[in-house]
């Protein structure tokens, strides 16, 4: 094996300890802590929170990928050669679903395939008829008794997943009342059953989809005979990363210019107000169109740049984290520039003009730790919007590379097979379901923390 | 007024000018018309021959900037930037890469744009409204409470998952409206349905947001006011509280304008609208650059026209906002 970094793994990585590191400083503010603790205290809060973890674990575990070693069939190379495709943690988590093709479609826990097609009997008799799945059901002596044997399998692996979930709530409970002897009650705001409840839900369903999921389709398959149930899992990473990267991406040159306008004001202010009236006037579907399409000229010409082509893939995917952020950018900065002006002429900063402190300075003490707020607000609001939008792009054409596993690209292929006869509605309804789960969550943890950090709505606000 | 639509108008001059310098730049600097020409032609195997022939055809062939072979004004109106950027603020667009004039395709494809967006548009403002004054009413009960988390749930549905179920219910299985498609002499036949979709994936979204703003208003002490003299509920949304929101709501307005360009290409294709949305489209698939550089432009235009009519509803709303 072989472990292999793509650009956007490593931006994960940088995602994941950039946001540790902000959370770190803001729990040390205990203004903030107090705001957390709010979202925290509710049930909804908390609930949403882990299923949202629960996604972008996957996402995680999805991004660490390596090349499998090919079996050496000539003993003169010493050298080991590898598969040019690339396997992630998840996809030894999921076992043979990545490699349990069928013909083509079948429906959801279905033995048989969707469509009849020639046979041989045992005889040599030629009839039609659906043909039995090579990979639903197979550990299974009699057909008829699959129903049973789903309800079982679905026993045995909810048992294990009730257990498994148990044992968590158990080492956590431990754990929790350690804590609570040495500083008293510190955690005791939390819902912890509201947590405990999801988090069995959680382990259950991923315990059920693990197991059930290698023995049967649950989702079905599609029109190439690959489980649909692996495809969705698959496009949770490109959603999650979406989501996250194209924010984390813009952040810096927002950050910047955002601040910088407000606080040295004069020609650098209108500068930047400029930009982004420009870049804010121009439809931002059209831009992205426009630079996807420009992308794609430029990967076509230097086809040469990438490996492997996963590796072109992820260019295509990053550039349209760049634009999707750029895009998004001009929100961002508008508010952080209102926001720095209204700082800057706060008694503090005008003493520690007093005092000779100087601009950089200024700006890292005084200033960003007080916007922080506005940067936590768009990067959590624009999380569900930026899942939603990747999958109107797909569908479009300009969003990720088709050959890449994303919910938008499930749907596109999807679109045609509604006006099929039997209809065929898993592969959407899997996409749509996930999609929406995800979206969801994010949405009702963002209101709260929403709720929690912006001073228009903190005290009571909006939500009476 | 009217002087201040005119300098309105002047402040966007600049802003379209970067804007057309950004996709002068994506589109001829950091992607050369060489590279348009082989990604154009496709084939592995082109000479360079082939590249000049396409470029020429194009009119791509002329430098960027300075023309030096040339005397005069000609040093400047014989170069790539003159005839394919700064022709676009007099709405000459060129030809397209299969011959035909974008201009005109844009003003024969405008009007079913028109017909699908602008109903779309009011209407879903006015269902938007009225929702939320009606779980307004009921604020502070279980109703207003179930009313928020519909909303919520409605706005984190894929816009795509309403254009799809809608299509497969309406079109498909109840076969009340045509499945897709257009004729100028019937609009509405093949329009109800898009505009149906459009107004309801909007409501998740508008009517929550509107719900604040009622609600922010409802708490102020004119409000409390007019409670107090007796004034009744309904005249005091209609009267008083809905008027007073009208600013916020208008403000919000602009923001739904990139939204219904999103709505117009995804949906247009989808229902085989011949609007620009699907014009747009078709150029992205084809790989047409000119059409798109010409829609971005267009794009921009319509989106400063949308802010500029927004200000002036705004003296229309409220009677205090002086244009000046």
């Amino acid at each position: 094996m072989k472990p292999v970094i793509l650009w956007s793994d490593l931006l994960i990585f940088i995602l994941i300890v950039f946001i540790s590191l902000f959370l770190r400083g803001m729990a040390k503010n205990p203004q903030v802590r107090t705001k957390w603790k709010q979202v925290f205290s509710k049930k909804l809060g908390v609930s949403t929170f882990i299923i949202v973890c629960a996604y972008v674990f996957i996402a995680f575990i999805d991004s660490l990928h390596f090349q499998k070693a090919l079996p050496n069939i000539d003993q003169h190379i010493t050298e080991t050669r590898y598969e040019t495709k690339l396997t992630s943690v998840l996809d030894l988590a999921l076992g043979e679903m990545n490699t349990n093709i069928e013909r083509t479609y079948s429906y959801p826990f279905s033995l048989k395939s969707y469509s009849k097609s020639m046979l041989k009997d045992d005889s040599g008799n030629l009839y039609r008829d659906f043909e039995r799945l090579n990979h639903a059901g197979t550990h299974i002596d009699n057909d008829k008794n699959y129903v049973s044997d789903i309800i079982w399998q679905s026993a045995v692996s909810i048992f294990f997943g009730l257990f498994l979930s148990l044992f968590i709530i158990g080492l956590h409970k431990i754990w929790l009342i350690r804590s609570n002897g040495q500083n008293h009650n510190v955690y005791n705001y939390i819902p912890w059953n509201t947590a405990y409840i999801t988090l069995t839900c959680v382990v259950i369903l991923v315990a059920w989809m693990l197991h059930v999921g290698n023995l049967y389709h649950i989702l079905g398959t599609d029109m190439s005979g690959n489980d649909v149930l692996y495809k969705t899992l698959k496009g949770i990473r490109t959603g999650v990363l979406i989501g996250t990267l194209a924010t984390l991406i813009m952040l810096p040159i927002a950050i910047l210019l955002g601040i910088s306008a407000g606080y040295f004001k004069g020609w650098i202010d209108d500068g930047v107000q400029y930009l982004y009236t420009t870049l804010s006037s121009i439809p931002s579907i059209l831009l992205i169109a426009a630079s996807v399409l420009l992308f794609d000229v430029y990967i076509n010409n230097n086809q040469q740049l990438f490996e492997l082509g996963i590796e072109k893939a992820d260019a295509r995917f990053l550039a349209l984290c760049f634009i999707l952020g750029v895009t998004s950018w001009a929100t961002l900065c508008r508010l952080l520039r209102a926001e720095t002006l209204k700082i800057s002429q706060l008694d503090y900063v005008q003493a520690a003009h007093a005092f000779g402190v100087g601009h950089a300075r200024i700006i890292l003490r005084h200033i960003l730790p007080n916007v922080g707020h506005i940067i936590l607000i768009t990067f959590i609001l624009d999380f569900s919007m930026l899942i939603l939008a990747e999958a109107v792009l797909s569908y479009i054409g300009i969003g990720v590379d088709p050959s890449m596993a994303s919910w938008g690209n499930m749907i596109n292929l999807a679109r045609s097979e509604l006006a099929r006869e039997p209809t065929i509605w898993w592969t959407l309804a899997g996409a749509f379901t996930f999609m929406f789960t995800l979206v969801l969550a994010a949405n009702l943890f963002s209101d709260l923390v929403q709720d929690a950090f912006d001073p228009r709505t903190a005290n009571g606000g909006h939500h009476d | 007024m009217l002087s201040y639509i005119i300098r309105r108008t002047l402040y966007a001059i600049p802003i379209l000018i970067g804007v057309n310098i950004l996709t002068f730049v994506l589109f001829f600097v950091i992607n050369s018309p060489d590279d348009m020409a082989r990604a154009h032609l496709g084939d592995k195997y082109i000479t360079e021959e082939d590249i000049d022939n396409w470029k020429i055809q194009k009119g791509y062939d002329k430098p960027l900037f300075i023309n030096s072979s040339e005397s005069g004004f000609d040093k400047f109106s014989e170069t790539i930037f003159f005839n394919n950027s700064l022709k676009l603020f007099v709405f000459d667009f060129g030809q397209a890469d299969d011959g035909r004039n974008i201009t005109a395709d844009i003003k024969q494809r405008m009007w079913p744009s028109l017909a699908f967006a602008l109903p779309n548009f009011i209407v879903g403002l006015v269902i938007n409204i009225c929702v939320a004054l009606l779980v307004i009413m009921f604020r502070g009960t279980k109703l207003d409470q179930t009313a928020v988390a519909i909303f919520v749930s409605l706005l984190s549905i894929s816009y795509l998952f309403y254009i799809i179920v809608g299509q497969y219910f309406f079109a498909k299985t109840w076969k009340l409206v045509p499945i897709s498609g257009y004729l100028p002499s019937e609009p509405w036949k093949f329009l109800i349905l898009p505009i149906l979709i459009g107004v309801i994936s909007g409501i998740g979204q508008g009517a929550r947001l509107y719900r604040t703003f009622f609600l922010e208003e409802a708490g102020k002490d004119y409000a409390r006011t007019a409670r107090a003299k007796g004034v009744t509920e309904i005249q005091l949304l209609f009267k008083h509280i809905l008027p007073n929101a009208l600013i916020p709501i208008l403000t919000g307005v602009v923001v739904v304008i990139p939204i219904l360009f999103m709505g117009a290409l995804v949906m247009e294709s989808f229902f085989g609208i011949p609007g620009l949305g699907s014009y747009m489209l078709d150029a992205i698939r084809s790989q047409d650059f000119a059409i798109v550089r010409s829609m971005v432009f267009i794009g921009s235009v319509l989106y400063i026209i949308g802010l500029i009519l927004t200000d002036i509803s705004y003296t229309w709303a409220d009677p205090r906002v002086r244009l000046s």
